[in-house]
């Protein structure tokens, strides 16, 4: 059981106040109807499910009820950091161009 | 054993034990006496009671080992009635006058269990017998298996409801240190004088750990007991540290979280208890820093017959000498492979038990010779005890030479009379709660022991101190213990003050203790039938060192795989004592060192944690919160049975007296078409939406369109996940053109919130929406029913309520009763309704004032029950009864809602499209007609071609809901039907047959809109 | 196959020290190629072995494993057994399974324990009452056996349980599958294994994969850490770790890896002789041989591969057992873990060739993979040597989830496991 900090209200919080909310950056595509099927399959259900660091989205359910994105080390739950969505896009960004 | 009853109490002058206050209890059925501070082993063993259990498998006496949470043997069972606990631990449990204690294992009697005759025959009973057996024939293995049941458990769970209580604490600290024994306690000084935050806890009911045990020693020139009584003295001066004793740190999970339980009531006499006080508090403690002083068990040495009463660690006799003044014997012979053991025989010695040291080592410490020297302690060097002779406790020892390098026989020795025998093998570090998440020990040679690590800092945040790093000498871990809290306080931007705290001891210097952890004895069985007497790892599990053995040899070679196969560790002690003796009797087996196979995982619990402590007040009515709208107390006032929906409870029905639910129900129903009812429909979500972009908002979150709603308008919606499956449904108004309210499902509300609130901070940032929860501002009475405008119109003067002023599908502000109200025209029901909402802490007043001017048209108040019937005789689905998350607007035969022309591609709509998704031959939502109308079907029934049942019967969908309709006289139904829509249509086609616990009725497919089709009884 | 284990047997090794067994599996040397690789010897992986073995003639194959063998979830869950599953698909796989698990003991001559004590779904709504009818008509329908009860029925069969009305979910009623039971996790990995290993299947534990040598959209081999093996098949049956390997091979799957925490009681004498399931409070339990009550917790919902998960989550499942047993309130936990159990998006597996030719995965069980052990190596092992799903399989392929054709479990009280 870890602890957040919301980036929102930056306080230091128990887990039980946020929801996970799933893999972070997943888009939408612009235009669904153009699709294949097979696209928006993968859009809708295929994963990335990284085993080590993650960046995920995160809900302060009972707090501010923001969603923010998480980086966290799936193997051994350490926390990377935590950012707003646009904040998070640019340091996501960044770590893939290294990449 | 009873007849074998002897006083084993002596005045020892450190005892904690209070000989001016003796206490009753009974073990057993006998009764006893003991005293303040004695734990009902210690009790036990002043008493001369030697066997307290019969072995797990095999039926063996057992005795006392231990003398804490590390007793694999004596399992209680405490108490009597709604208060009985299982499986405690004697070595724990803490005497008080009348305490009634029982034994857990031991058929008919202690004296006498039956699985002892078939232990008799355990030499064809080795580890993992029974993958072998039992198989055959087949049929017989639920006989066997019975058996197998009823010989094993050892306490009673209790049968009545727990009667006492147990909450959680939650506390955030600089610093938690785990254990108070003498590295525990510096540590916490030294925080505690730095003005840091500092929570102590430890198992036991008094601070001291091991001290307790050891009070000859001296610290600073003090006695151990004046030392830590000067600590704990000065800890109780400084407010800014907690202490909790009878605590016990069970589990630390990620991020410096542990929990621990707190027995708050248990070591009380019954008069003595406080009803109103819990009986265990569960803290959950988020530390900055944790230190771990967790400390070390003396594991025993393996050898034959190790399992008989009277056998124990030698640190466990040296606690029940010096802690509780008791001898465990008046002849004790003393096998150790260090020098730990020595202080307890010198301390026994001096209480006048002869005592008898069998070192394995060839040379002895020369500091302890010439003390044993001194007290005539005979000393054995470089021997071991190959076996214990005795039948149901120790009689006497075998000893044999060892060689002086390899742990092999090389001659014989003497055999030696006693009535109790201790050993010990070397110190097992308490590393659990530091592995709890993911942390491994290390295997350290020269202290023989899995340790946490030499230097302090172990992890992020966790600092490890004493015994707990394989630092065994007391002088030795204060002296880290310091530099290590200098550490901590640096990281807490603190400095240490250590002022006045003399840290040296009158220790003798320890020298290397053998590596042995199973003492051999030279037979030779190899090819014979004679088996050696069983040499025990894990007494509680009855595994030996031939099981061991056993398993490598079938090539079970991982630790683990040795686990599982032997049972090795797997006790409610934890493997405690019996791990690291078996990961090493392993290693040798498999011709590995031991860190080569290591040590299998140390999980939480470290000691059982009951779970009423895990549950705190989350039991009960409180397990989860209930939600009430604000009409409860008038539903209860007229007897409304309820419902659970969602978190909400509901009235379901209100029955009059002598009404069963049908006629209650019938009776609601036809009261609301003929003239009026009432329902509370508070439950709905509300969720407030503003902005300029709300209509954009609706148009991609709802699968219909909102552009062209007006002011003053309401409209249904329904709502789609991204895979085009119902999600959810409720009408929304328009209320200005950049405010709308939505309302949703009862149960689905959350949900939906957390889903626009999603969308619009992640996909749709750029679109200015505000989104409030406002389901609980609001209460709903909804008013139903021919007679509903005449009830509103004598509360309400300042709506037009006309016809064509006040349309369907409209909604207008005013006052109802007086109260500022908003009322929506609305229908879940095909009639003319009115939703009343108003500030929830009017509701009741309103919902009251309603039924007092409903009265002249004998208005009924009506439950979800009618509601439901109500809505399926006009086809209107429910969101999760006619749904199940796996249908598409156009299964339900819902396209009206469905706006596939909107410029943006709403939430779901690419998913209707995919290839199955947009087969036409669905499962479809269509009403269902039985051929015999006072038949109603069951809802689940499965709907199958034809009534000839021969398994597997293809299915073509189920009945989702169905009511007798009292309106019409005849029961209604709806349900899925593969390919539904064109069957209804079809004469030939549209017979079906609803299958249901061994019966099939015959039914007619048909709309689902059974009652005023055209709409006129709404239209007025 | 030898089939040594017996009461006569075991009676003969008594009165000779027990020297004489052999190695329940064979630690054979690893070969540069073999017909199939099978990667996770999990209970999965080696059924799969096994059947592939047996049923299908082909003998050169080798069975990976990072680890020991059976030390994921097989070892790691609560060896809950049924098949009263509601949607055709699932409920055909799992009674396909649970047959197997009848005959199990004598076919493997290992006796796994399984113990058809009975297996209850409670309901608590008005809701829970009408999924468990309709998913027991079509148990009965689909020819498996399911009853649906009443309260006073579930307190007849279930003396201790709490059916009063004063508890925050009131019990109104349960499904019950008498067939369905429990069995001894270990003992089914380990009576695969043995029973592979007679035939030949070479299992290696301590390997771990590293990569696939994948040419054109052919499996050519695969890279270990004991060295290269040349192989035109394999079999992916990794559980948690499927994404892993799936990212090894280039490709992604619907899957999620969540921690799923379980935890048992100290030893106590018989007080449940049955398997008491309640997906509304979050609380699974029975009782082991051994006399442990054996409970299982609610997933935790965020991804984790560490095997632990957080503690309200068991916090809530201890309230959940008081819940429908309140004198469970003064027993304790001896012992807690977790595992990693990998989530499809509608709760049923993928047992599916893959766009790599020769590429299979058999993963997707969700907290629910135990009790498809036997049926799930059986249809998977027909997969892999046919290259052709067998015909209860073939709904679960990977194609579902871009055709829309879900199988979806999470509707009907049967979701959770």
């Amino acid at each position: 059981m870890f602890v957040i900090r919301c980036p929102h209200c930056c306080e230091v919080r128990e887990e039980e106040e946020f929801s996970y909310s799933g893999e972070a950056f997943v888009a939408r595509p612009s235009a669904p109807e153009i699709e294949s099927d097979e696209n928006w399959g993968d859009y809708l259900f295929m994963k990335r499910n990284v085993k080590g660091w993650h960046w995920e989205m995160w809900g302060h359910s009972s707090g501010c009820r923001k969603f923010f994105v998480v980086k966290r080390n799936t193997a051994n739950h350490s926390i990377g950091g935590a950012w707003s969505l646009t904040e998070a896009r640019k340091e996501y960004d960044a770590e893939e161009a290294n990449a | 054993m009873s007849d074998n009853r002897m006083n084993n109490r002596i005045k020892h002058p450190h005892s904690k034990v209070n000989l001016n206050k003796p206490l009753s209890f009974t073990f057993d059925g006998k009764s006893y006496q003991g005293f303040a501070g004695d734990t009902l082993a210690s009790a036990l063993l002043a008493n001369g009671v030697k066997v307290v259990a019969r072995s797990f498998k095999y039926g063996r006496p057992r005795g006392i080992i231990g003398a804490g949470a590390e007793e694999p043997n004596a399992l209680v069972q405490i108490d009597t009635g709604a208060r009985t606990t299982p499986d405690l631990k004697a070595t724990q449990v803490e005497l008080y006058e009348g305490l009634v204690a029982g034994r857990t294992s031991g058929w008919p009697s202690l004296a006498f269990d039956l699985k002892s005759v078939g232990g008799k025959f355990s030499r064809f009973m080795p580890a993992g017998f029974y993958y072998k057996t039992f198989k055959a024939p087949v049929k017989m293995w639920p006989i066997y298996e019975n058996i197998i049941r009823r010989a094993a458990g050892y306490g009673k769970s209790p049968i009545e409801a727990d009667t006492e209580t147990y909450d959680h604490q939650h506390h955030h600290v600089d610093l938690l240190v785990v254990g108070g024994g003498a590295t525990g306690l510096l540590a916490a000084l030294l925080a505690g004088r730095s003005g840091v935050k500092v929570l102590l806890v430890d198992d036991q009911s008094e601070l001291g750990g091991y001290l307790l045990s050891m009070p000859n020693v001296k610290i600073g020139g003090l006695t151990a007991q004046n030392w830590s009584a000067n600590i704990i003295a000065e800890l109780a001066s400084l407010p800014n540290v907690t202490i909790l004793t009878r605590t016990t740190a069970f589990a630390l999970h990620d991020m410096n979280m542990i929990q621990a339980v707190e027995l708050l009531q248990d070591h009380l006499p019954h008069s003595a208890r406080n009803a109103t006080q819990r009986r265990e508090r569960m803290h959950r403690i988020r530390a900055t820093k944790v230190v771990l002083a967790a400390g070390a068990f003396e594991r025993p040495l393996v050898f034959g017959n190790n399992d008989l009463p009277g056998i124990m660690t030698a640190s466990a006799l040296t606690t029940y000498i010096n802690r509780y003044g008791v001898a465990c014997g008046k002849n004790a012979v003393i096998m150790t492979s260090n020098d730990l053991a020595y202080q307890g025989a010198v301390d026994l010695a001096a209480a006048g038990v002869k005592v008898t040291i069998v070192d394995t080592r060839e040379h002895i410490n020369p500091e302890w010779a010439n003390r044993t020297n001194k007290l005539g302690i005979k000393v054995y060097s470089g021997y071991g005890v190959s076996e214990a002779i005795g039948t149901s406790a120790v009689q006497g020892v075998k000893l044999v030479k060892l060689g002086a390098l390899k742990n092999i026989v090389t001659g014989s020795g003497p055999d030696i009379s006693c009535d109790v025998l201790a050993s010990s093998g070397g110190l097992s570090p308490t590393v659990h709660l530091f592995c709890h998440d993911g942390g491994r020990p290390k295997w350290d040679e020269a202290r023989l022991a899995f340790v946490v690590s030499a230097n302090g800092r172990a992890k992020d945040g966790i600092f490890c101190v004493g015994a707990i790093t394989g630092v065994f000498a007391l002088q030795e871990g204060l002296a880290k213990t310091r530099i290590t809290l200098a550490e901590v306080l640096t990281d807490l931007d603190k400095t240490i003050d250590d002022s006045g705290l003399a840290l040296e001891t009158d220790e003798i210097a320890v020298t290397p203790a053998r590596h042995i952890f199973h003492v051999p004895d030279g037979k030779d069985v190899h090819g014979t039938i004679f088996t050696r007497p069983k040499a025990f790892v894990d007494f509680q599990n009855d595994v030996a060192v031939s099981d061991i053995q056993l398993a490598v040899r079938e090539n079970y070679r991982s630790i683990e795989h040795i686990k599982r196969y032997t049972a090795l560790g797997f006790g409610t002690d934890q493997g405690k004592l019996s791990n690291v003796n078996g990961f090493a009797i392993a290693a040798e087996a498999l011709g590995k060192t031991i860190p080569e196979v290591g040590t299998t995982t140390y999980r939480p619990a470290y000691t059982p944690v009951s779970f009423g402590a895990l549950a705190g007040a989350h039991v009960g009515i409180t397990f989860e919160p209930r939600r009430y709208t604000a009409m409860q107390a008038t539903h209860e006032a007229y007897g409304a049975e309820f419902e659970d929906v969602g978190q909400w409870i509901r009235p379901w029905y209100f029955a009059k007296p002598g009404e069963d639910i049908h006629a209650a129900v019938n009776r609601e129903c036809l009261a609301t078409r003929n003239s009026v009812g009432m329902l509370d429909a508070s439950t709905l979500g509300k969720i407030d939406i503003r902005g300029k972009d709300v209509r954009e908002f609706l148009n991609r979150i709802y699968a219909n369109a909102w552009t062209q709603l007006a002011v003053g308008k309401c409209r249904y919606g329904l709502m789609l996940d991204e895979a085009g499956m119902v999600m959810d449904d409720g009408v929304t108004a328009c209320i200005t053109d950049t405010h709308f309210l939505m309302t949703t499902t009862s149960g689905g509300a959350a949900r939906v919130m957390t889903w626009l609130e999603k969308w619009h901070q992640t996909e749709w940032p750029e679109l200015e929406v505000y989104m409030t929860s406002v389901t609980d501002h609001w209460t709903t009475a909804a008013l139903v029913g021919p007679k509903s405008r005449d009830v509103l119109a004598k509360l309400c003067t300042d709506i037009d309520l006309s016809k064509d002023a006040f349309k369907f599908m409209d909604w207008r502000d005013g006052t109802v009763a007086g109260v500022p109200a908003r009322v929506f025209r609305i229908s879940f029901s095909g009639e003319l309704a009115y939703e009343v909402n108003v500030d929830a802490s009017y509701g009741n007043y309103v919902w009251n004032e309603l039924m007092k001017a409903g009265k002249e048209f004998d208005i009924t108040p009506y439950g979800t029950e009618t509601m439901h019937v109500l809505r399926a005789e006009k086809g209107f689905i429910i969101v999760g009864q006619d749904t199940d998350g796996s249908v598409t607007p156009f299964d339900l035969d819902m396209a009206w809602a469905v706006g596939m022309k909107k410029p943006y591609s709403f939430l779901g709509k690419r998913s209707l499209a995919r290839s199955d998704t947009s087969r036409t031959d669905r499962k479809q939502l269509v009403g269902l007609l039985p051929e015999d109308p006072n038949v109603v079907l069951k809802e689940g029934a499965q709907l199958i071609n034809s009534s000839d049942i021969t398994p597997p019967v293809p299915m073509l969908g189920h009945v989702t809901s169905s009511y007798y309709s009292a309106f019409l006289g005849r029961s209604i139904a709806m349900g899925f039907v593969i390919d539904g829509i064109k069957r209804r249509d079809e004469e030939g086609r549209n017979i079906v047959y609803a299958w249901a616990e061994g019966k099939a009725v015959k039914v007619k497919i048909v709309s689902s809109v059974f009652v005023d089709a055209e709409g006129a009884r709404h239209n007025v | 196959m030898k089939k040594d284990y017996s009461i006569w047997k075991l009676l003969s090794q008594g009165l000779k020290n027990h020297e004489g067994w052999t190695p329940t599996w064979r630690n054979p040397e690893l070969k540069p190629s073999y017909d199939v690789v099978i990667i996770g010897a999990g209970g999965h992986g080696l059924a799969t072995a096994y059947y592939l073995a047996k049923e299908h003639g082909i003998k050169n194959i080798a069975v990976l494993e990072k680890g020991y063998l059976g030390g994921g979830n097989t070892a790691r869950n609560t060896t809950i057994v049924r098949s009263n599953y509601l949607w055709d698909e699932a409920a055909m796989l799992y009674e396909h399974s649970l047959k197997l698990w009848e005959g199990l003991t004598e076919d493997l001559n290992f006796n796994v324990m399984f113990s058809q004590r009975g297996v209850f779904n409670l309901g608590h709504t008005l809701q829970d009452m009408r999924d468990i009818e309709r998913r027991v008509n079509a148990n009965n329908l689909n020819g498996i056996d399911a009853l649906t009860l009443n309260a006073q029925e579930v307190k007849d069969r279930i003396p201790m349980i709490n059916i009063s009305k004063n508890t925050r979910f009131p019990i109104l009623g349960a499904s019950f599958q008498p067939r369905g039971g429990v069995a001894r996790h270990d003992a089914v990995a380990w009576g695969f294994a043995r029973a592979a290993s007679n035939y030949g299947v070479d299992i290696i534990e301590n390997c771990e994969v590293l990569g696939m040598d994948i040419v054109n959209g052919n499996m050519k081999g695969l890279q270990t850490t004991k060295g290269y093996i040349a192989t035109s098949k394999v079999g992916c049956v990794t559980a948690g770790h499927s994404s892993v390997m799936a990212k090894a091979a280039g490709i992604r799957m619907p899957l999620e890896s969540h921690p799923l925490q379980a935890f048992v009681s100290e030893s106590l004498k018989p007080i449940l002789d049955t398997v008491v399931m309640s997906n509304a409070v979050h609380g699974y339990v029975s009782q082991s041989d051994k006399g442990e009550l054996v409970i299982g917790a609610g997933i935790d919902h965020y991804l984790s591969y560490a095997q632990r998960g957080s503690p309200h989550i068991i916090e809530h499942t201890a309230a959940a057992i008081i819940e429908l047993f309140p004198m469970f309130s003064r027993v304790r936990m001896n012992r807690q873990w977790g595992g990693i159990v990998d989530t499809t998006p509608d709760a049923c597996p993928i047992i599916s060739k893959t766009k790599v030719k020769g590429l299979y995965f058999n993963c997707g069980w969700g907290t629910g993979g135990f009790k498809a052990t036997p049926g799930s190596g059986n249809v998977f092992a027909h997969t892999i040597a046919n290259d052709e799903a067998h015909p209860l399989n073939a709904a679960f392929s990977l194609d579902r989830f871009h055709s829309g054709h879900l199988i979806d479990e999470h509707g009907a009280a049967g979701v959770a496991h």
